[in-house]
């Protein structure tokens, strides 16, 4: 099943003489993979993941997410289907404890408080945070904040999840925990990262943007490995096999 | 430890207390709101120079200071800015009030001293009923009992963005405090000429969380409420308390 189709997707920021084309002509899909999209900064990774959830509108292309065109009328149902983790989890979760905050979204999409609770309970497992749903979010430390954070998304039951940077500053055990947890989930993912090691433990596909194009589309392993490719799109091999080398 | 840091901590430990498993902060919020609501009226009600009758509606705050543990000395830590700006309101009635009343021995007690005790009064007994109510129930908790007695959607979410948001934004200022105390050692305080900046980087950067935030929000369905739910059921006990406490302070006031 297609979970994601992006057709001649364009995009800029700005008007006439100060316009900015960040995006030009993806084209893109996926199924029930994990993908990483990598590329230097400033190639348009964010502005994608905001086209994909309907933050930003879609001026030339078309995007279709569980099947549902992207538009103003199948907005809700499609931020239904689709998660996104923001990098910054003090912007992600905004409720006082772990549970308010991961029952957020259930409530704000109509399920009983029965429901609600078994949805924050089954998403706080997925975490392996089940012991704190009723710890004050400014006490978790920010690898628990990330947990957390994926958790809320996950407790909407979103087909595809989408998380922007999600290994920037944490610590080492964080990272591979949070590794873990990601490997464990059964869903379509976008991982959005600068960190390649974390891409290559985490994804079985990766797309390489580049000046708003996409320069590369194929399995983490020839892609992540391919030196000259990488280089040439501002990227270095990632750390783990340099020390390999 | 910086004041910012002290006021991040301050925050924190009142969460904490509105977690404990406390007599108190088992009590449905409701009735406490309402308890607290009617507790501020009628001590408001009072006349300027009933300082008696006023005196008596402590016996609320004695006993559920007492039964929910709460500590006095916290209570005068935390406030006592607004404390302080409570007991200035009443400074000038000596001054225009002079009709002496009675006498303590050779001190003539006039009007104006007995209304500027009663408005200290008045002032510190609605400030400790209010942090009473504030480190026995939770943010959301309360924010639930505001929702279910009327108050508009839209001061209640305010009201819950600002007490999560607050510490994020003194943590944002502490940041910048530290970047500008790092780079310049001499300074005791801000410069003022660095004042119209730090502002504007703040309000910058507030905007920009904010605006995050309500993505963060509209992705996860926002429809401009927080669907909030309490915890807990109302149990015999909570509807005693609002009977026997309403019962109490009316009979406190007429009497």
């Amino acid at each position: 099943m297609k979970r994601l189709e992006i057709e001649n997707l364009s995009f800029h920021y700005g008007q006439g003489g100060f316009q900015n084309q960040v995006l030009k002509n993806i084209n893109f899909s996926m199924g029930d993979e994990s993908v990483g999209l990598i590329g230097a900064n400033g190639v348009g990774k964010s502005t994608l993941l905001k086209l994909l959830t309907g933050l930003l509108d879609i001026q030339e292309g078309s995007v279709r997410i569980a099947s549902l065109e992207m538009n103003k009328g199948n907005l809700k149902k499609i931020r239904g289907e689709i998660g996104y983790v923001f990098q910054d989890s003090d912007s992600q979760l905004f409720m006082s404890t772990v549970y308010e905050d991961v029952a957020f979204g259930p409530r704000n999409y109509g399920k009983s408080e029965e429901e609600t609770k078994r949805l924050v309970q089954k998403a706080l497992e997925q975490v392996h945070m089940e012991g704190k749903s009723k710890r004050q979010i400014y006490r978790l430390s920010g690898g628990e904040k990330k947990l957390a954070s994926i958790a809320t998304v996950l407790a909407m039951e979103a087909g595809i999840m989408l998380l922007d940077e999600p290994s920037v500053a944490l610590d080492p055990r964080n990272r591979r925990n949070l590794i873990q947890v990601l490997n464990e989930l059964p869903k379509a993912k976008i991982i959005a990262s600068h960190d390649l090691d974390f891409v290559y433990d985490t994804c079985q596909r990766v797309v390489l943007l580049s000046d708003g194009e996409i320069a590369a589309d194929g399995e983490t392993e020839k892609v992540l490995t391919n030196q000259k490719l990488l280089e040439a799109h501002g990227l270095e091999l990632p750390l783990s096999f340099w020390r390999r080398n | 430890m910086s004041r910012i840091s002290e006021a991040i901590s301050d925050l924190h430990k009142m969460d904490m207390e509105a977690e404990k498993n406390g007599w108190l902060q088992g009590i449905h919020p409701l009735p406490k709101l309402l308890v607290t609501i009617l507790f501020i009226l009628l001590t408001v009600s009072f006349g300027k120079y009933d300082l008696s009758g006023l005196l008596k509606m402590g016996v609320y705050l004695i006993i559920t200071y007492v039964l929910g543990d709460i500590s006095i000395k916290q209570l005068l830590k935390r406030m006592k800015l607004v404390l302080a700006f409570v007991c200035l309101v009443g400074i000038w009635n000596p001054f225009f009030d002079r009709e002496i009343l009675f006498s303590l021995g050779n001190l003539s007690v006039t009007g104006g001293m007995i209304s500027m005790v009663t408005l200290m009064v008045k002032g510190v007994y609605a400030v400790s009923a209010s942090y009473l109510l504030m480190v026995t129930t939770s943010m959301e908790d309360l924010c639930y009992a505001l929702r279910k007695i009327g108050v508009p959607k839209t001061f209640v979410t305010i009201l819950m963005l600002v007490y999560r948001y607050i510490i994020v934004l003194l943590k944002e200022i502490e940041r910048m405090m530290d970047g500008y105390m790092l780079r310049a050692p001499k300074e005791k305080g801000l410069h003022y000429k660095v004042w119209g900046t730090m502002i504007g980087q703040l309000l910058l950067r507030s905007m920009d969380r904010a605006q995050t935030v309500y993505d963060s929000m509209m992705l996860r369905g926002y429809n401009g409420e927080f669907h909030l739910r309490c915890k807990r059921a109302a149990r015999r006990l909570d509807y005693l308390y609002t009977v026997g406490w309403s019962a109490a302070l009316l009979i406190v006031r007429i009497w």
